[in-house]
């Protein structure tokens, strides 16, 4: 399988020469079409590593390439999703969807031209994730969960290669978090997207990843890299299978040391 | 007074749920004020040259009209222009600071002190400069009404959520296209809300520069109805400009609302 993204023993340190050490020595590789999940305890550098993935921070040392290119610059072929939805109260859902059009070099100069088409897009990225009707609302007028549905449609409509996501279903409860799950499988499996997902949650990594990377405290690097077995597509209900809870078990106990040796 | 019109409407209650009080309560409020102060004059049999009772003040209005109503045109046109320029200038400045951190950090300081200095210690500087008359007025309500508005635009670009910031570089969006799409429409919220504290203290400004130093406005009518002890005068004036006030504020509240209705969520999903 090619790799889309490699990080290749990045050091990246913020604030100076004696500013914190974020990130040290890390290395991890993803293949093209893979479901990458990173776990580790808080103040890992998870967030750092969105950031050196996007373009968003250069490492001092070490390189991140993604897509057979060095990254120096921010990325356009990403899209990202946070925690917090972010969308921009005095536009639509819809128009909140097509802002990255309006950004991404290769779309915006095609966008009045063709407004029609990218409409259709995001109408029918909308009904994937079950907001099919709700582009003409504002997003306070949308549930969190609907909000986050949103976001996601909003990271995909520029047909990204690579989905990056840090921890976009933490503020949700537990059955919100569980349909979206299935919304982001779906995704992943209909679209053939990279995602990376940054998680604190170890059954959401375990449940929708092919690979879980384990970070160390920080500075952040690899201490594990976990193959999850279980097949596509999955089912919620593999979550109650004993072999799932044993590898969230033993993902829970790497962590647990990683932040004891901190 | 509010206590006394509960008490005589509670029986009819049909009658009580019909009217809407919210509504009605400023209007109810005002009249409740001109009556305390007229049952304060008669209780105290304060002489009209110390306070004049609201009856005495409006036969002022209606005695001295012509003046009164020359004069507060006089203003509302210093103070009008004198906003319009701080509305033009303070957005400007606002954007021109709150487009980067360092100039932020720079010019903050500065527009501090500034802010500091009283207006009135300038409007002699004023009058060196252009000579006594509306000028003066018009650049002190300037002067005092600007910063409110140049605080609020600052900020209101200074504080865009980092994540959405993340998420528009990534996908490669220059500094330009994050204050177009996100910073601007961002900010003005606290622009036309900054609006409606800058039209009080322009007219500050304009009555200040003309009690001092002008031949026209309420502040020089005023400054001369008390250099003749005629104290109903002074008080017709203090009430024109309070019409004046919260007529301009209404405005700049009507408009805040029509622009920005976004900002007013739970009014508008109602």
């Amino acid at each position: 399988m090619p790799h889309l993204v490699t990080i290749d023993n990045v050091d990246m340190r913020y604030g100076g020469v004696a500013g914190t050490l974020a990130v040290s020595g890390l290395t991890m590789k993803v293949g093209k079409g893979e479901f990458a999940a990173v776990v580790g305890p808080s103040g890992c550098g998870k967030s750092t590593l969105m950031k050196l993935v996007t373009g968003l921070h250069i490492p001092q040392s070490g390189v991140v390439i993604v897509a057979d290119k060095q990254v120096t610059k921010p990325v356009s072929i990403v899209g990202m999703a946070f925690q917090n939805p972010t969308m921009l109260p005095w536009r639509t859902t819809l128009d909140n969807i097509l802002l990255p059009l309006e950004i991404v070099e290769r779309h915006r100069h095609r966008l009045r031209a063709n407004k029609r088409e990218y409409v259709e897009k995001a109408e029918h990225l909308l009904e994937t994730v079950g907001l099919k009707g709700f582009g003409s609302k504002f997003p306070w007028q949308l549930s969190g969960g609907m909000q986050q549905r949103a976001n996601l449609c909003r990271a995909l409509i520029h047909e990204p290669e690579l989905l990056m996501l840090d921890e976009p279903f933490g503020a949700l409860d537990a059955f919100t978090r569980e349909e979206l799950w299935c919304v982001i499988r779906d995704l992943h499996a209909a679209q053939g997207v990279t995602i990376i997902l940054v998680t604190h949650d170890l059954r959401e990594a375990t449940f929708l990843a092919d690979r879980i990377f384990v970070m160390s405290a920080r500075p952040g690097k690899v201490l594990k890299e976990h193959t999850v077995p279980f097949a596509r597509p999955r089912d919620l209900e593999v979550m109650y299978e004993k072999a799932f809870n044993d590898m969230v078990h033993e993902l829970h106990g790497e962590i647990a040391s990683a932040r004891v040796v901190a | 007074m509010s206590v006394l019109t509960e008490n005589t409407v509670t029986p009819a209650k049909p009658l009580a749920h019909h009217i809407n009080w919210v509504k009605l309560a400023p209007w109810l409020y005002t009249i409740g004020l001109f009556v305390l102060w007229e049952l304060l004059v008669i209780v105290l049999q304060t002489p009209p040259t110390i306070l004049p009772a609201p009856s005495r003040v409006f036969q002022a209005i209606v005695q001295y009209w012509s003046p009164i109503w020359k004069n507060s045109l006089q203003t509302l046109y210093t103070t009008t222009v004198g906003f319009a320029i701080a509305v033009v200038a303070g957005l400007a400045i606002g954007l021109f600071i709150g487009w980067s951190k360092a100039i932020y950090a720079g010019l903050y300081p500065l527009m501090i002190g500034f802010n500091a200095i009283p207006k009135v210690a300038l409007v002699p500087i004023l009058v060196i400069w252009f000579g006594i008359g509306a000028v003066p007025a018009i650049l002190t309500a300037f002067l005092i009404s600007f910063f409110p508005i140049v605080v609020n635009v600052a900020t209101g670009l200074a504080t865009i959520e980092p994540e959405t910031e993340d998420v528009l570089r990534a996908l490669g969006a220059k500094k330009l296209d994050i204050m177009l799409k996100v910073g601007i429409p961002r900010s003005m919220p606290y622009f036309f809300g900054s609006l409606k504290v800058a039209i009080t203290l322009a007219f500050v400004g304009s009555v200040v520069s003309e009690t001092v130093a002008s031949n026209y406005g309420l502040g020089n009518m005023m400054s001369s109805a008390q250099s003749q002890f005629n104290v109903p005068l002074v008080f017709a004036g203090l009430l024109m400009l309070a019409v004046e006030g919260i007529a301009m504020y209404a405005l700049m509240a009507w408009i805040e609302m029509r622009m920005t209705g976004w900002a007013h969520r739970s009014s508008m999903s109602q």
